[in-house]
């Protein structure tokens, strides 16, 4: 017996408490979302790391292509305006 | 690509690396650099589930209730790190089945420490306050190699395994401050883990081949003498406050070089471990091979079910 | 109730704890996938954590006389009260998981009924306990459903191992002296009424896993009065190991 298929890789994100955001936490396998969801609690949160779990198929995340990172983000590097420091103020305005 | 453009790339990706910028899985990377890190990810990771199997050993047998809950989590704790390992070298296009594959072939390493027989509770001991102790010398540099996904799991499994060394050294001072037996299955467990544990940070400098280049990948930040040294360096004053002695009679302080000065490792014993011949290799091997094939059942299991579920929704929603 | 009462209470409640941990310790470094492998220690390590809690409540009542290391590791084998389900061997994945689904629906019962003692400590340990065991039990019917509804060799193998296990199921709802006079103190739970219940939920998910439900008309038991299988001697001469041969030592 044995098709020798290989249970399919998830993507753990955790958030560690309320008020934050889920964070990648790693990558694990199993058969199901249910599976997935009860692997990640049993390997990821096993000290009290999370109050909330997100798992996704690996196979359906996109990803940008590292050789398109170019034209992808360094247009922004030259966008200075859009950072607070870019404006002149008087030091006399202390808080803005 | 021609060879010229590769070149470049190369040596892009060399600056990239001396800069202490990390490589990402789906970054360009040499073929050297994407099989030399499955190589030592992988071997990282076979050496993490092997190595519960020593311990794994001892968990019925526990003395107390205390310290069975203790190496239970340990040991949980290397299957947790063997994941976290064998993740992050999927992210290099390989599988785990195929990880798994080479493991179970031989064709694939894993620690030699793990091919030693774990005898008496005083093993746990020193399993965890040596073999822990010199896995963690080898294992805080990781922290900063240079792959990320290594580097992050790292982390993890860095600040998990704090406990570790600090279980194993606790069950050695216990056994230290108890009765004249104790002392002895402290006193045995030292003499016979100590020589593995200082081979586990590998051959001399001028019998490595793989140094150089990984000095350059941050895959390793000291030699492995410079490493054995921090070693022996740090745990001789642990085992004196044990009031255990080391079985090296050439072990003693060198006022010049600031220092322990050594005796000389066994290094037949340890190629001939490495080859295949210590005293559990085929055991422990055995035994991973049948988790495995007992398991493919309740794999196919799973998966067959998985299937059935996504056609049933797909039914339901037709 | 009368404290020596209330140790062999806490006694027959803790073993299965106790014995169930550590067959499902036996299987860390051995499970079909790492995934399921770390599953399976959380088990052992919730069941081994409750057994502390009893055991330590334990102690405390007998003015320490006596530790949680004493009642866990020394005692003969007749006085050990968990029920045979528990001390039945990891035959493979199949007995591993009907073992735990068809005790894990019982202790799950139990402990929602044990929240309501009037023995504080008790009610307290329940309330801890539940929330781990209501997640063993998701655990253990899950698998029960993938397997049961698997392949035809995972179908057949969990099926094999319900029907040997079976037998032992209707000794969880038979008090022994123990459970009787802490039931009528309202320490205890009355654990005949959990039995309907019982059959009812355990039948739900056999029947989500097209597995059938076994027929018996004769059960095992004994276990609570402590006539164990065979099993359980093995087990104990590990788990009793260190105790034994370095008597009167800390570890």
């Amino acid at each position: 017996m044995g098709n020798k298929k290989e249970w399919p890789l998830w993507e753990v994100f955790v958030r560690s408490k309320n008020g934050l955001e889920h964070r990648h936490f790693g990558s694990l396998h199993a058969a199901d979302a249910e599976m997935a969801l009860e692997n990640a609690r049993d390997v990821y949160t096993r000290r009290s790391e999370g109050v909330s779990i997100w798992v996704v198929e690996s196979e359906h995340i996109t990803a940008s292509n590292p050789e398109h990172n170019g034209e992808l983000f360094e247009p922004a590097q030259d966008k200075v305006y859009r950072h607070p420091t870019f404006y002149d103020l008087p030091d006399e305005v202390k808080h803005m | 690509m021609s060879e010229q453009e590769v070149k470049n790339l190369e040596e892009i990706f060399e600056a990239r690396i001396a800069r202490d910028e990390k490589i990402e899985p789906k970054d360009w990377m040499p073929e050297k650099y994407r099989q030399t890190h499955i190589r030592q990810m992988s071997q990282h990771a076979h050496s993490e589930i092997v190595g519960m199997l020593p311990e794994g050993n001892w968990i019925t047998r526990a003395p107390s209730l205390r310290r069975k809950v203790a190496l239970l989590a340990k040991v949980q704790d290397e299957a947790g790190h063997g994941l976290y390992l064998y993740s992050a070298t999927e992210t290099l296009g390989i599988s785990r089945d195929e990880l798994y594959e080479q493991l179970h072939s031989g064709k694939a390493k894993y620690s030699s420490i793990f091919n030693y027989p774990t005898l008496t509770w005083a093993d746990m001991g020193a399993i965890g306050w040596l073999v822990d102790g010199a896995a963690i010398i080898n294992q805080v540099p990781l922290c900063n190699t240079s792959f990320g996904p290594y580097a992050r799991a790292m982390v993890r499994v860095c600040k998990e395994e704090s406990f570790h060394q600090r279980q194993g050294y606790e069950i050695m001072l216990t056994l230290c401050n108890g009765t004249e037996v104790q002392k002895e299955m402290a006193q045995d467990a030292l003499n016979r883990w100590w020589w593995p544990s200082l081979m586990m940070l590998g051959p001399t400098d001028d019998m490595s081949v793989h140094t150089e280049q990984s000095m350059k990948w941050k895959l390793k930040r000291k030699t492995n003498d410079e490493l054995r040294q921090q070693f022996i360096d740090q745990t001789v004053p642990q085992a004196d406050i044990l009031g255990l002695t080391i079985p090296d009679s050439d072990l003693k302080w060198n006022e010049e070089t600031g220092h322990y000065d050594f005796g000389e490792i066994d290094w037949d014993e340890f190629w001939q471990v490495v080859k295949g011949h210590g005293p559990c290799n085929k055991e422990r091997l055995q035994t991973r091979v049948n988790a495995w094939e007992n398991g493919q059942w309740v794999r196919d299991a799973a998966l067959a079910y998985a299937e059935k579920q996504s056609e049933r929704k797909i039914k339901k929603a037709i | 109730m009368d404290k020596k009462d209330l140790i062999q209470y806490i006694e027959t409640i803790a073993d299965n704890s106790l014995i169930l941990g550590q067959r499902m310790g036996e299987l860390t470094g051995h499970g079909p996938t790492l995934e399921v492998d770390i599953a399976c220690t959380n088990i052992s390590l919730d069941l081994f954590g409750q057994v502390r809690s009893y055991f330590q409540y334990a102690a405390q009542l007998s003015n320490q006389e006596i530790s949680e290391d004493d009642l866990a590791f020394l005692r003969q084998e007749r006085a050990y009260k968990n029920v045979l389900l528990v001390e039945q061997p990891n035959r493979d994945f199949a007995y591993v998981i009907a073992r735990q689904f068809l005790f894990d629906h019982y202790h799950f019962l139990f402990l929602k009924h044990l929240q309501n003692s009037e023995d504080e400590t008790l009610a307290a340990i329940a309330k801890k306990s539940i929330k781990e065991v209501s997640y063993h039990k998701r655990f253990s019917s899950d698998w029960i459903i993938r397997l049961g509804d698997g392949t035809e060799e995972s179908k057949q193998k969990i099926q094999t191992a319900v029907d040997d296990l079976w037998q032992y199921t209707q000794e969880l709802f038979e008090p022994n002296e123990a459970e009787k006079a802490a039931e009528e103190k309202h320490i205890g739970v009355d654990i005949v009424s959990l039995q309907a219940e019982y059959t009812q939920n355990v039948g739900k998910v056999l029947q989500e896993a097209t597995l059938t439900q076994p027929d018996l008309k004769f059960f095992q038991r004994g276990g609570k009065k402590g006539i164990h299988t065979e099993h359980l001697g093995y087990l104990l001469s590990d788990m009793q190991y260190m105790q034994r041969t370095y008597p009167n030592m800390k570890w």
